[in-house]
């Protein structure tokens, strides 16, 4: 081992090491998200069949020629059945609902923070965190004790006297919403947090000496100044909640349309994996819109700061 | 740090040592993936005392999720209860083993005439044996659906929960269904006067939804398991669904002393039977364990204890002696040979119409 190292080094003046390093991102990469993208890809193009794995391969060689199969007819049925559009839209509209609610909530949560004693903010920052130490299954579990038709509040509201009938909660909309913001607001308050303590409070002081009212002083200068923030936020939300699974099908009942859901159903109930693979490839591609218009912020954002 | 080591080097150890030994002994383990409540309390015990093989238990309660998991193959499991509509679609696919009937001796004892029925389905009975079988039909709580529907509703028909203006009184109390598009239909279509297993999808896209779609408001939940408890607490008051899950909430009921009196019917119009089988992916990793585990449960004795335990009927007439006179003589668990006649099996759904039931029961539950 040690005279590896050595030659290593006499050799090549850690040219090897260098490549090592700088080039294992892209092996993971390659492994971990290029192979499987393949791979479902390829399997977005066969057919169904009754076999293990219940698809047919779309490569066959015979008689000395290499046929290739591709189906499109999986993403032409995509667009026939309009459950498949509304599952879509279901989506990106909880998406977009929760990423603002998100956005309303975690902005004040992570501007006050941002503004208190380093020694206090650490320990509330803390507690943004911690409960995401428990599993996502247990928390949104508890929900359902919280938001059921005998649950805690409905409870509460019937021993106040407010209402004389539980409120109807779990299984609809409002269930998921409360659950996607719960679940997804520290991936809103990290980042603007560590976009907001950075802002310089001269800032601050020079437009109030300029006679800037405290909401101007907002509007004009924080605001603008977080932009990195929000968007890098807004990101972490809107993209794992446009695929969310568990949450809908936990808090969200039968009327809740979301593209997870008919992810599963295509898996478990159709058995089509084609299908499934199909209808995951269009929802990477409407997340690619997103992705993009990410990078093109960010990287605007860093050559204006040159 | 130290200790890590030693362990993984143990763990190491351990799995080269299984690859090695596969051949030889197998271990004393086995994985084995059942419905839920659908096993006696100490049937497992008993096979462990006996043989002194592990069992690592594991349940479901869909047929889809079986199956989505045989499919995509290494599912790690020995022993699996697919449905009979189901295992013959399997068959195709090549997910099981044949059975070697050298080490089932106790296959003598299973009954000739429902394993030459099996046999449609798993041509020579070749990869599976029959475990329990049931009929789809309804459990309902007597004095509620009394107090909504009157004292003199006939209480021997599918217009119980089908017909949508009982439905929808019924719902105030609740009403459940089976998370189960294979075995609801079916009974739809058969209740409205057509063939169960027909397979046309004009008929199931037509008249079959259009049904499902007026009782669709009054369902509170469709779901495979939940009801059982529901029904026994009296937080439902019927439900569509399996004979020995209702009764094993009658007799959660009966235990708990909460006053709640449960029914199970086999409506007059006829209901579908189902048979679960027992099989053995072709990937399992032992094999061995998996036919003596099979074997055991064919014993009149152990068979016994399991339909006493979920009154489920089984398919080995010599356990007759040997159950509750309760079970035995209950119609919804051994029905008369007159109720029996009108019974109808759920066969295998061709992959076609597989979807066509899928895409309605999505219509059905999200309204859309």
């Amino acid at each position: 081992m040690k005279s590896l190292f050595n030659s290593l080094r006499a050799s090549s003046s850690f040219k090897g090491m260098h490549w090592l390093v700088t080039g294992f991102p892209y092996v993971w990469l390659l492994l971990f998200f290029v192979v499987p993208f393949l791979i479902v890809l390829k399997i977005s193009f066969a057919e169904a069949a009754i076999a293990m794995p219940p698809f047919t391969d779309i490569l066959s060689y015979a008689e000395q020629k290499l046929t290739i199969n591709l189906n499109f007819g999986n993403y032409a049925y995509l667009f026939e059945d309009a459950l498949y559009v509304d599952a879509y839209l279901g989506s990106l509209k909880f998406a977009a609902v929760s990423t603002l609610l998100c956005l309303l909530l975690g902005y004040p949560i992570a501007y006050t923070i941002a503004r208190l004693q380093p020694a206090v903010r650490n320990v509330l920052l803390m507690l943004v965190v911690l409960p995401s130490w428990t599993s996502l299954l247990i928390r949104v579990y508890a929900w359902v004790g919280i938001l059921k038709d005998n649950g805690f509040i409905n409870n509460f509201l019937m021993w106040l006297g407010v209402i004389d009938q539980p409120l109807q909660i779990m299984y609809t909309p409002v269930s998921v919403y409360i659950g996607i913001v719960y679940a997804y607001l520290p991936f809103m308050v990290l980042p603007l947090y560590s976009n907001l303590v950075k802002h310089d409070v001269r800032l601050l002081e020079a437009a109030s000496d300029l006679g800037a009212k405290p909401w101007m002083t907002f509007l004009t200068v924080t605001l603008p100044l977080s932009r990195a923030g929000i968007i890098a936020g807004a990101m972490l939300v809107f993209i794992p909640a446009v695929g969310e699974f568990v949450i809908p099908e936990l808090l969200g009942g039968p009327s809740v349309l979301m593209i997870g859901k008919i992810l599963w159903q295509e898996f478990f109930n159709n058995r089509d994996w084609p299908v499934a693979s199909a209808v995951a490839m269009v929802m990477l591609a409407i997340l690619t819109v997103p992705i993009v218009l990410f990078h093109h912020y960010q990287a605007r954002d860093l050559e204006g700061r040159r | 740090m130290k200790k890590f080591w030693t362990s993984l080097i143990a763990v190491a150890a351990a799995l080269s040592g299984t690859i090695g030994s596969a051949h030889a002994e197998e271990e004393k383990v086995l994985n084995v993936y059942n419905w839920s409540d659908y096993i006696a309390e100490d049937t497992l015990q008993k096979f462990t005392k006996e043989t002194g093989i592990k069992v690592v238990y594991d349940v479901f309660d869909s047929n889809d999720t079986l199956e989505a998991k045989l499919l995509a193959g290494n599912t790690g499991y020995d022993v699996v209860v697919p449905s009979l509509n189901f295992l013959g679609r399997q068959i195709q696919a090549g997910v099981f083993m044949p059975l070697d009937k050298s080490k089932l001796p106790n296959s003598k004892n299973l009954d000739p005439q429902l394993m030459a029925r099996i046999a449609t389905n798993d041509p020579d009975n070749a990869h599976a044996v029959p475990y329990l079988k049931g009929t789809t039909g309804i459990g309902f709580n007597v004095k509620k659906v009394k107090e909504i529907l009157g004292p003199n509703v006939p209480l021997d028909s599918w217009d119980l929960i089908l017909k949508p203006e009982n439905i929808a009184k019924l719902s105030k109390c609740g009403v459940s269904m089976l998370d189960a598009p294979a075995e609801v239909i079916p009974t739809v279509l058969n209740y409205l006067g057509e063939k169960p297993n027909g397979f046309d999808p004009a008929l199931i896209q037509g008249k079959a939804q259009e049904l499902l779609m007026k009782l669709r408001p009054s369902v509170r939940y469709f779901h495979s398991s939940q009801y059982i408890n529901d029904l026994a607490n009296g937080d439902i008051c019927v439900a569509l669904g399996w004979a020995g899950d209702v009764l094993q909430a009658k007799r959660r009921a009966e235990e708990a002393k909460n006053g709640v009196e449960i029914a199970y019917i086999i409506p007059k119009e006829g209901a579908g039977i189902f048979f679960d089988m027992l099989a053995i992916p072709k990937d399992a990793k032992h094999p061995q364990n998996a036919l003596k585990f099979l074997n055991f449960l064919m014993r009149p004795d152990v068979i016994a204890d399991i339909s006493n335990f979920v009154s489920y009927a089984n398919a080995v007439p010599a356990s007759k002696p040997l159950l509750d006179k309760k079970i035995l003589n209950n119609p919804g668990v051994y029905p008369s040979p007159e109720v029996q006649a009108h019974l109808f099996t759920f066969a295998v759904v061709p992959p076609k119409i597989d979807r066509i039931y899928t895409r309605v029961w999505t219509t059905v539950k999200t309204g859309k």
